[in-house]
Formats: structure tokens, sequence, C-alpha cells
């Protein structure tokens, strides 16, 4: 059985961003097909953060459009992309580090959990159905993520790829529709790259997740991304096929520099 | 030679002769209590005696409609999987014979065994093993099928050769209930003769033997270990040693179907210490460097603990030295002593064992290596009845076994019920009995020059019997040499008494033929990591930890008072360690310088770090050197390092 990617799931028209004079990004345009890894690569300051906080609403870009499945997406918020189905990790770890990793990953069924506080007070009855229904969703993530033996164990002491990898469970609680990771393998050795590569690889494949996906490793890029935007300077200067734009030369000048 | 018995062998539960057939009869009358757990989303999930039946039966079904037939091999590769147990007693049904590996093996390693055993289908844990079985299908002409228990990362593969086990047991079941009689016929077929079996040896010297073993042979082990310890149905133990070492066959597989008792399987292999903690087993089996590893932690944990529990661990571990032992063998303690182990039992003693997952302990073992004294006095004095047994994969891991209240040490047990020792002219250990090898596989040869004209499996061990009965090993009998003075260098001796300090992971001696003895030194990471934190010594890495000054004034130490030990002992006077170094890498399986059970290979060593070697027989203060090493992936690169080599 091999793994399908269908229809554009996320399409980004004509979208400009700018804080004051500062232009972080300018008329850039591409789309995300359902079940595809997509990724965004580009020299530092090149804008790919910022595009992917336009995405799940943490900026709201001055010109463009945004159609999230089918719907033109008016201004919202991260809390209100969340619910629509886009989860994200963030650059620098954002967990909870005082908090175990099993409560790290149950905060990312949050937003699925129907019952009101009162509810989940009284703990018996509907709100503890729930919570194991939650719990089991949670362990499957584990399991697949292989972090068994650290399920107890609070983030905060647990190491760099580890944590990583914590976050990445978070995110995939929330079952999103679409994930957003940013450098998801910044700081991490070979061999955690490669473990981290593997899972990205899983999700996507065993779960049909989609993906967007921003890192500076061009090697990891290329071996598991099916399309490649290129930023530099907040403008698009490519997009295709790893292979295509791997050869572009508008992208070799941006990351090797030209003769001028 | 005398020859020394052990008691009359115990009966043999009676028409159960066969494994398949001790299921079948387990599945009738305790079908409903818990036969194998294992820890999967969190929670412990149970598989009943009727669940483990009707599963194997299933995948027995499933493997006869990918033809497999009576005398065909079965290799089965993974982590301890509920499934791959049954997938042994599947085979078992038709006839077939499982072939277990090692899961850590490497593609060359697993490419020899399905060549040697030609291994017509494998049933596999995961992707992991499927990906190393794909690398070597064009050099295992033999192999028709591939068969994964865990989905996890497979949906891209299409080779033909491949399938689920979920498909396997759901089209072995269609059949079962076609003709349930397929399946009840090939169990009547089954003779307690047949080779049940095929473990290999782990090659410390040469390529891997498979070992045939008969149901015959491991029902007499298992059921002899059983009488032996009064073991019942209501045990619990944990299975997370490989499923191809003989040990995890005999405790998990043979002695859990003669005894009916639970199996545990553990969640992953990270998680073997909270599980074993969950699970609590009243039966236990792990090699000294297991309990070496437990200990580490405990002392690092302490170390690290507040002044006062720092004190009363120290105080009350002094009384337990003192007593413990003693106590739990019910000799005779001073009052004074039995009162304070008592307040002891609940401060220290009690909550420890309790972290260490050994709170319902009857019987635990070591064996496949000499255990430390401290090591071993620790566990018991904390009221643990850790004791010794001696066997080997040719054996049924079945020749000596300790009785309680005659723990010794420096020995390895009596003979066990229905088994003959002999010590032949040379020093070898010699044993008989209806669980040695039916043969190797497909090597006459060696089957013949394994046993003496009387029918004896030689060990290839050298050992002694003391006065009290017991066996006592001294080495493997070819490893054993002489300096070039005459003195007897026995390096396994020397090895383990290196290795009874936490700080040392791995030795190697070497003085065959040579002036003096000098060693090789592995540092355990943890144990030395700590050390040097707790002193404000940075390091990077294993390899620059391992050249410090600091950590060779840290080794000298450990070197020192073994030879100050061999001093005392008058075999070994002259054997004392001149020259050591700390190697830059730590020895591993993957390289080739251990077997997959974790002895050293020290001829391959030897010849894999000859410039080493030539310098420890030198004047030299350092070597450079640079090393092949095996990345887990399989890829390989390079280490050079400088080493320092410190006289002693």
């Amino acid at each position: 059985m091999a793994r399908t990617i269908g229809d554009v799931i996320l399409d980004l028209q004509n979208i400009s961003l700018s804080f004051g004079g500062v232009k972080a990004l300018t008329n850039i345009s591409f789309n995300v097909r359902q079940g595809e890894i997509r990724s965004i690569i580009g020299p530092n300051g090149a804008g790919k953060s910022s595009m992917l906080n336009v995405i799940n609403g943490v900026y709201h870009p001055q010109e463009g459009r945004i159609i999230f499945m089918g719907k033109e997406r008016r201004k919202m918020n991260p809390h209100e992309a969340a619910a629509q189905g886009i989860a994200r990790t963030f650059q620098n770890i954002a967990l909870f580090k005082g908090m175990t990793v099993l409560d790290n990953i149950m905060t990312g069924r949050n937003l699925m959990m129907k019952r009101n506080f009162l509810w989940n007070a009284l703990y018996w009855g509907p709100a503890q159905r729930d919570e194991i229904a939650h719990r089991k969703r949670v362990e499957e993530i584990i399991d697949f993520l292989e972090i068994q033996h650290i399920r107890k164990v609070p983030v905060g002491r647990l190491p760099y790829g580890l944590q990583k990898r914590v976050e990445l469970a978070r995110a995939l609680a929330a079952e999103p529709k679409l994930l957003l990771l940013d450098e998801p393998m910044a700081g991490m050795n070979v061999e955690e790259k490669q473990d981290m590569c593997r899972f990205i690889l899983d999700v996507n494949e065993q779960w049909g997740t989609t993906i967007v996906l921003i890192e500076h490793d061009m090697g990891v890029v290329m071996d598991i991304s099916d399309r490649v935007v290129v930023l530099d300077y907040g403008r698009k200067i490519g997009d295709g096929l790893p292979n295509e734009v791997k050869n572009d030369p508008e992208v070799i000048k941006a990351y090797l520099g030209a003769v001028h | 030679m005398t020859i020394v018995r052990g008691e009359a062998a115990p009966p043999l539960p009676a028409g159960l002769d066969t494994f398949p057939r001790l299921l079948r009869h387990h599945a009738e009358v305790r079908g409903a209590q818990p036969a194998v757990r294992e820890k999967e989303y969190g929670i412990w999930q149970t598989y009943t005696w009727a669940d483990y039946y009707r599963t194997a039966r299933a995948i027995a079904c499933g493997l006869a409609e990918l033809g497999f037939r009576r005398g065909d091999r079965l290799a089965i590769i993974g982590d301890n999987r509920p499934r791959l147990y049954m997938s042994i007693a599947a085979c078992q049904m038709l006839g077939g014979i499982p072939v277990m590996l090692y899961q850590d093996a490497i593609a060359e390693e697993i490419a020899f065994v399905l060549q040697d055993a030609e291994v017509k289908v494998a049933i596999v844990e995961d992707q992991e093993q499927v990906d190393k079985l794909l690398e070597t299908l064009a050099s295992t002409p033999s192999l028709e099928k591939i068969v994964y228990d865990d989905p996890r990362g497979m949906l891209h593969y299409d080779q033909p050769q491949l399938m689920g086990l979920d498909e396997l047991v759901a089209a072995g079941e269609i059949h079962d209930r076609n003709q349930p009689d397929f399946l009840n016929k090939e169990i009547e077929k089954g003779s307690t003769e047949d080779v049940s079996v095929m473990l290999y040896t782990s090659g410390t010297t040469g390529k891997p033997k498979g070992v045939c073993q008969t149901h015959r042979a491991f029902i007499f082990a298992a059921n002899g270990g059983i009488h032996f310890d009064r073991l019942t149905d209501r045990e619990e133990i944990l299975s997370y040693l490989p499923m191809a070492w003989v040990g995890d066959h005999l405790f998990s597989y043979a002695q859990s179907l003669v005894a009916g008792f639970a199996i545990n399987c553990p969640e992953s292999s990270d998680t073997v210490m909270t599980d074993l903690r969950e699970i609590g087993p009243t039966y236990y089996f792990a090699p000294p460097r297991i309990f070496e590893g437990l200990l580490t932690q405990v002392m690092i944990r302490m170390e690290d603990a507040s002044a006062i529990k720092r004190k009363l661990f120290d105080y009350f571990m002094a009384v337990a030295r003192r007593c413990g032992a003693e106590i739990l063998e019910k000799r005779p303690v001073p009052l004074k002593d039995r009162l304070l182990y008592a307040l002891g039992e609940v401060l220290i003693y009690g909550p420890l064992r309790n972290v260490l997952g050994m709170s319902r302990i009857r019987v635990a073992y070591t064996a496949g290596a000499a255990i430390g004294p401290d090591l071993f006095k620790f566990f018991r004095s904390i009221g643990i009845n850790l004791k010794q047994l001696y066997g080997q994969t040719e054996t049924c891991a079945y020749v000596c076994l300790q009785p309680d209240g005659e723990i010794k040490l420096d020995a390895v047990g009596r003979p066990a019920p229905g088994v003959e020792i002999k010590i032949a002219e040379n020093g070898e250990i010699r044993v008989r009995g209806p669980m040695t090898l039916q043969s190797y596989y497909r090597r006459p040869d060696a089957t013949a020059e394994a046993f003496d004209e009387e029918g004896f499996f030689m060990t290839g061990d050298a050992g002694y019997i003391g006065e009290d009965g017991q066996l006592r090993i001294i080495d493997r009998a070819k490893d054993v040499g002489k300096l070039n003075d005459g003195t007897l260098f026995a390096p396994n001796y020397i090895e383990n008494k290196l290795k009874f300090f936490p700080q040392i992971k791995e030795a190697v001696a070497f003085g065959n033929e040579r002036d003096y003895v000098a060693a090789f030194i592995n540092i355990d990471l943890d144990a030395v990591g700590n050390w040097a934190e707790r002193r404000g010594l940075a390091y990077s890495g294993y390899t620059d930890l391992a050249q410090k000054p600091e950590v060779y004034a840290l080794i000298a130490e450990c070197v020192a008072k073994v030879n100050a030990d061999l001093e005392t002992d008058p075999m070994m006077k002259g054997a004392r360690i001149r020259r050591f170094l700390i190697l830059h890498k730590e020895l591993d399986a993957d390289d080739g310088e251990l077997t997959r059970t974790r002895k050293v290979r020290r001829r391959f060593i030897a010849e894999k770090y000859a410039p080493l070697v030539t310098a420890l027989y030198s004047d030299v203060t350092e070597q450079y050197i640079e090393t092949e090493v095996k990345f887990e992936d399989g890829r390989s690169g390079k280490i050079a390092a400088t080493v320092r080599i410190a006289d002693a």
C-alpha cells in the first residue's frame, strides 16, 4: 500500500507580512496537499518561522488569502487554528518543564475534552470515561514514539533530543489535520536526527498526517520532503520537488552566495 | 575419576512429553489463568493459557498454509514478545524446529545462522529485523517468508516475501476452524525425542554452532529445577533476557510450560526496571552484570542523597553485612544484631527491595559469569535469596544448582537432580544426563568431539569439586595458560576480580607465554562519569574520560587491590598485573569484540589491538591507535586516539 497525496488542504495566496517598516514576507504563494511532507527552507532570517506563524494564526498578514480545507480564513488566533486541526512544535521547546511527559502530552488533548471543569472536578462518571479514552490515544502516541520509559519523568529532566520528541507527541495528541514542525532537528546529533526523521516519516505514513516542516539540515529536507519551498529575504525563490530545488541556480546562490 | 551424582531426578509429568502437549494440558486445566502478560499502552495486558494455546494453534495452521512442514526450521528474532513465545510452540506443534536468534545481531551474523540452519520461514518482531533480513535475502536462498509481528512502518514494503503476523493468524484461524483434526494429528505425531529448539552457541572461539535440544532434554531440565526450588504455577517471572539465550528459553519457555506459571514481557528494553517493580516477580534470573548495574544505580543514588539518609544507609548496610546473609540462611545470630536487622528491615532493606522490584522474590539465580563477592553479599544481606547455578547451552543451562542454606560465593552448587559430573585429568568438567545436547546441527564431527567415551559432555571449563560437594569453576580450560616463569595464568579469574569493581565494566587480561600479566580495561561510564561529575572533572565523552590522569589513578587503585588479592592466593601469586591501559572505546558485540552474551573474545581483541598489546609489553607510556567501529545501523567509521599506558 503506498501513501496517497490528495487535494490541496492549505492554499496561501500572495501573503505579505510586515512589522512596521520591516517586510518579513513579500507576496508569497504556495500550497500544501493532503498527506504530503512539505518543507520550507531558507537562510537565517528568510521568514520561515514567520510563515509558520502566519499559518497557525500567530501573525496576521496585511495582504493575501489563506484557504484552509476549502474555507477562506479570516483573522484567527492560534487557539482557533488549533481547533481547526493545526498543531505545531516550536523551535525553542515550549513544554511544561515541571510536568511529566504523560501530563504534557495529555495537554495536547485539551481542546478535545468536552466536559466542563465541574464534571472534571467530580471525576467519576462521564469525565472519567473521557479521560480514559484520551489516555488511550495518548498511550498509542507514547508507544509510537517509543517514549514509554520516560512516561512519568518530568520533562525538565530529559535531554534535549527527547524533549523534542515529547513536543512532537503533544502536537500529535491533538490529532492534527496539519502538523507544523519548526526545526524539529535543530541541535540534534546524527543519531537523534535519524530517529526524528523516522518518526516524522512514520507519522506521515501511518496516520496520513499532512506535515509542514522548517529545517536547516538540507540532507534531511531532501530525503524526507515531497515538495520544498525556498524563501530568501521574505521572498519565494524556489518551489518544487527536492531535486528540482536542489539544482535551481537561484537557490544555490541564496545558500552558497554568488560572485558579484 | 570419580563421578558425582545429583539426587534422583523427579518424575516427569506423565504423558506430557512434548511442549505442545504441555501447552494443551494447561489450556485444559488452567485455561483462565494468566500465561503471558505484556505491558502495552501503559497497561499490563493478559493472555490466558487458553489464549496462548489458541494463538499458537492459529500461528501453526498459518505456517502450515505457507508450506511449513515437519523438520523445517523457523527463525525467531525479536525482543521478548508474547506472540514470539507462542510462535515457538506453534512451530513445535508442526514438528518444526524453532531457531532462536539474538535481536541485536547484525545482518551478517543473522545471515550466517539462516544459511547454516537453512531456515525456511522467519517470524520477527518489527521493521528493524525485517530490514536486516531483507538485506541478507540474496545470500539466504532457503528463506521463503518473513512474518512480522509489529506492522509499524511496514506500509510501503512490497516485497513478496513479507507478511504480517496478524494476516498469518487470521488465515490460520480459518484453517483451524475448517479442519481442526489437522493440527491435533500433528501434535500427536510429535515425539519427545524430536528436536524442540536450536540455540546457537555464543562463539567465543570460531563460528557459532547450532545446538539441537530435544523436548525430553528441556522438559527434564525444567522439571528438575522446578522440583529443586519447589516452584508452582503461581510464580511470576519477568522475561527480559534475549530469547535466543538458553537461560531465557529454560526459564521463560520450558519452566513456564512445565510448571504452568506466568511470564511477563516488559514494555520496552528501556522500561525493564519499572516493569520489574510493577510485576514484583517471585522467581528471578539475571547475569551478574544486571545485578552489578542495579547496585551501581543504588550507590550512585545514595551518593546524591542527603547526609542523614546516607548515614542511615551506611549504618544499616554494615549491620546487614554482619548478619543479613546469616539471618537469610537461618543461622544463629546474636539478639542485638537480630533486633538491629529487624529495624533495618523496616527502614532500609524492605524499601530498597521494593525499589529494586524484588519484594516478592523467593528464588533468584545468577549465572553466565562469576559474580563479585561484594555484589553477591549485598543482595543476600538485604534478604534476597540469590543463588548461583552452572550450565551452558549444550546442557539446557542445567548442571549445578545451589541448594537453599548452602550458599557459597566461590562455588556454583551441587549436581542438579539427575545429573552426573566428573572432573577429567586435565581438570575439565564433564557432565552426563538427559539434558545434554542431541547434536550440533549438521556437525557430526563437532558432536562426536563434544562427548567422551563414557558419554559425558565435555564442557571445556576447568574446575574442581570441593569437600562440601559443590563445584567450583576456575576458567575456560583452553584459556588457562602459563607465564614464562611457569606461574599459572587464568585470564578470566583475573578479569573477574577487576570487573568486581563498579568502576570497571570490562577487562581483558594477557599473559600466556609472556613475562608478566597486563590488562585492557573498559571503565563503566555511569559509575566513573558520576564520580567525575562530583569532582567537577569535565569530559566530553567516553574516549575523553577514559584518558584522564585522574581516572587512571582511580583504576590504578582497583588494580592495586586486585594485585594484593592475588598475592594471597598461592597458585596465582606471580600473576600480579604489572601494566594496564584504559581502552579508548567500549568493547562492543557489534564490533565482534564481545559475544552477544557479553563475553570477551580475547584472541580477537588481541589481534585487533595488536599495537596496544605490544605497547603493554614494552616501556612506552602512550600509544597511538586507530580502530574501526560499526554503528548500530551497520555503517562503519574510525576512532583514533592516543592511549596512555600505566604501570601498576
